[in-house]
């Protein structure tokens, strides 16, 4: 009986793993090394400068550029929370990036997730997204890149704890997690709600950090965009589809397209890192692109059924003391620019009052906002915007959560408090 | 009377803290906040002056601050998402800033007249010795720099100036390349930091603190004392200069 039932167990277990091998390894994309060549076919001046575009909507180069360094020259360290991962050398050198490559091996790496040597790559790089690219884009992408000055930059290996820098630990994340995919139109939708989709799911990626993720790191469908928190960076970024957070549903195309434009709109400032993508890729993006992209947003939030939101965390009322000291607070450093009535400066300083971001249940952009400061983007619109001082060094976690608990709960904000254990666990992770 | 007089104060106040002016002193507050009201330096040791100091000087550190030369993560989250023309716009702004200078705070623990003589040299004179350059001779005769991108070495609080000799020293603090400073603290002992940085801290700035004209190319190579060409990326000699 005890020898059946380990053959039986050890049976599942050998199938589970040639599950796992015909599923990472099976898929059919036979590319042969000498088949590269760096002097292949020339790419057109049209391909490549549609490449470049695509790599604008991909925002590749942010990952993959240290700052300062040459774009795309890779090395820039992606921390998750399983260790590091250094974004590669997208530059067309022989020995160190792409050079070598083929628009084969290019496609394998955006659809299948798999390298020049067909090694498994870190889902760091979110080719569960990049799968829905286009062959037709994926060869302009890489004509672009081809196109570029080959710079010798080794990319330094991965610094994943064991086992899950593995290639079995990435083989066994992918069958749970990865499917290649191809963008299916949907006919019942407009055409333009067709290519808002083929770029938000695509090459957006915006449900990599728009949407939940596990504790294996694993995302949700490529179109769940019902908010979630962004491992290491700690910022939570938004529900797109949910009327608490965001009001995709409720303002006109225009408005979102300004936003992604401009990093604001009437109702709506971009924050955290939501500002880095404005900065390398929104605001290059066409406003064709962008009225497709904020079309098909509006009406999946228009869809979206309130009660597959989580429900709302329970509030807090604030004590006295935390309320009187809040708006003292409030008074000695933020109303100079916020306003007495939290009714901020149009293009200068965000409203408090009625602002969605402060009253959300998620704190944590809040307290980091408080903590950092920070610049709205300079794009064209506001080529000269203004900013918002760090208070770590000035505001104690006690002083930050009552602040943050006058804001909320002010000039008809309806938000709960926050305790010094809120600040403190945010200033926690920040430091880790 | 008095009463009329308080209640016109009330409105100044009321109208200086409800007064959103669309200009750059009001776009640099998150500069401010730290580096003090106009730019004259924060209230401790570590956040220097930024009026009046040179634009060039300005531009370079805060491209030092965003591609990782210099390293303050306050700093360099606040300024990742602005373009190169802002942060241009905004050194222009602080050095355009012309504004009277404190004395020199009086510093605990008084140091040596040995100290402060070996200072004087090292600033004055360098050392041939170790064929280190004095610092007159690229910060300009006064020390108050020299436009349009060497700083002046005046004004500065003692902590600030270790800290930077330091961090340069170890590597922190670096400059676009080929980073001369890096090469000239090399050849600069502890003992001769410590010197250095107290006889500076307690130099009185001149009346005229401004950075002196651009090209000073025979000045320069009288001074550096030795035959050595120094290049410095973040400062590059004007054309036709050694």
């Amino acid at each position: 009986m005890m020898q059946r039932l380990l053959g039986l167990g050890l049976a599942l277990c050998l199938a589970t793993i040639a599950w796992v091998v015909l599923d990472n390894y099976a898929d059919g994309v036979a590319v042969s090394p000498s088949a590269s060549t760096s002097a292949s076919v020339p790419h057109s001046a049209q391909q490549v400068a549609q490449g470049a575009y695509l790599a604008r909507a991909g925002n590749c180069m942010s990952c993959h550029t240290v700052p300062g360094q040459v774009p795309f020259s890779g090395g820039r360290a992606i921390e998750t929370p399983f260790g590091k991962v250094y974004a590669s050398n997208l530059t067309p050198d022989d020995a160190t990036g792409l050079g070598r490559w083929n628009a084969q091996h290019f496609w394998r790496a955006l659809h299948h997730g798999r390298s020049y040597d067909g090694r498994l790559l870190a889902p760091a790089f979110p080719y569960n997204h990049t799968s829905l690219v286009t062959r037709a884009d994926a060869d302009a992408l890489f004509a672009y890149f081809k196109s570029l000055a080959p710079v010798a930059q080794a990319t330094p290996a991965s610094e994943l704890r064991w086992p899950f820098g593995t290639q079995a630990a990435f083989a066994v994340w992918r069958s749970l997690y990865f499917k290649p995919a191809h963008f299916t139109e949907q006919p019942q939708h407009s055409a333009e709600w067709n290519r808002g989709a083929y770029l938000v799911e695509g090459l957006g990626h915006c449900a990599a950090c728009h949407g939940p993720r596990d504790d294996l790191g694993g995302s949700g469908a490529l179109d769940d965009l019902r908010g979630g928190l962004i491992p290491v960076v700690n910022w939570y970024a938004p529900s797109l589809l949910s009327a608490r957070e965001t009001r995709l549903a409720d303002v006109p195309v225009q408005d979102t397209v300004r936003l992604l434009q401009t990093g604001h709109a009437p109702h709506a400032w971009v924050n955290g890192p939501m500002r880095e993508v404005v900065q390398h890729s929104t605001q290059h993006l066409s406003v064709a692109d962008l009225t497709a992209m904020a079309t098909y947003l509006q009406a999946r939030a228009r869809a979206h059924v309130p009660e597959d939101d989580a429900p709302p965390a329970p509030s807090r009322s604030p004590t006295r003391r935390a309320a009187q000291r809040g708006a003292a607070l409030y008074d000695d450093h933020c109303a100079v620019c916020h306003g007495k009535q939290g009714q901020g400066v149009a293009q200068a300083y965000p409203a408090l009052a009625g602002s969605l971001a402060v009253q959300m249940a998620h704190t944590t952009n809040l307290v980091q906002t408080v903590m950092y400061g920070g610049f709205s983007v300079t794009t064209p619109a506001q080529p000269k915007p203004f900013g918002m001082p760090p208070f770590v060094l000035v505001l104690s976690d006690r002083d930050i959560a009552d602040v943050l608990t006058h804001i909320r709960t002010q000039w008809g904000n309806t938000a709960g408090a926050l305790t010094e254990f809120d600040v403190v666990r945010v200033r926690e992770m920040q430091t880790r | 009377m008095k009463f009329f007089l308080s209640a016109w104060l009330m409105v100044c106040v009321v109208l200086t803290a409800h007064g959103f002016e669309n200009t750059m002193a009001e776009r640099t507050r998150a500069c401010t906040a730290c580096h003090g009201e106009q730019g004259k330096a924060g209230p401790d040791g570590y956040y220097p002056r930024l009026a009046g100091k040179p634009a060039g000087y300005l531009y370079n550190q805060l491209q030092n601050f965003k591609q990782g030369r210099r390293h303050y993560d306050l700093m360099t989250r606040l300024i990742d998402p602005l373009s190169d023309a802002y942060l241009q716009d905004m050194a222009q702004y602080f050095s355009g800033l012309k504004l009277p200078y404190p004395a020199p705070a009086l510093l605990a623990g008084s140091a040596s007249a040995a100290l402060l003589a070996r200072g004087q040299v090292l600033a004055r004179e360098g050392d041939v010795r170790t064929g280190l350059p004095a610092c007159v001779a690229c910060h300009g005769d006064k020390l108050t720099g020299v436009a349009p991108a060497v700083p002046g070495l005046l004004g500065l609080p003692l902590d600030y100036l270790n800290g930077q000799l330091g961090a340069w020293q170890s590597g922190q603090r670096r400059a676009h390349a080929p980073d001369c400073m890096a090469q000239v603290v090399q050849r600069l002992t502890p003992e001769d930091v410590m010197a250095v940085a107290n006889y500076l801290a307690r130099q009185p700035l001149p009346p005229d603190a401004s950075p002196a004209p651009a090209a000073q190319g025979a000045v320069r190579a009288k001074l550096l004392s030795t035959s050595e060409t120094w290049r410095c990326g973040s400062a590059p000699l004007a054309k036709g200069q050694p």
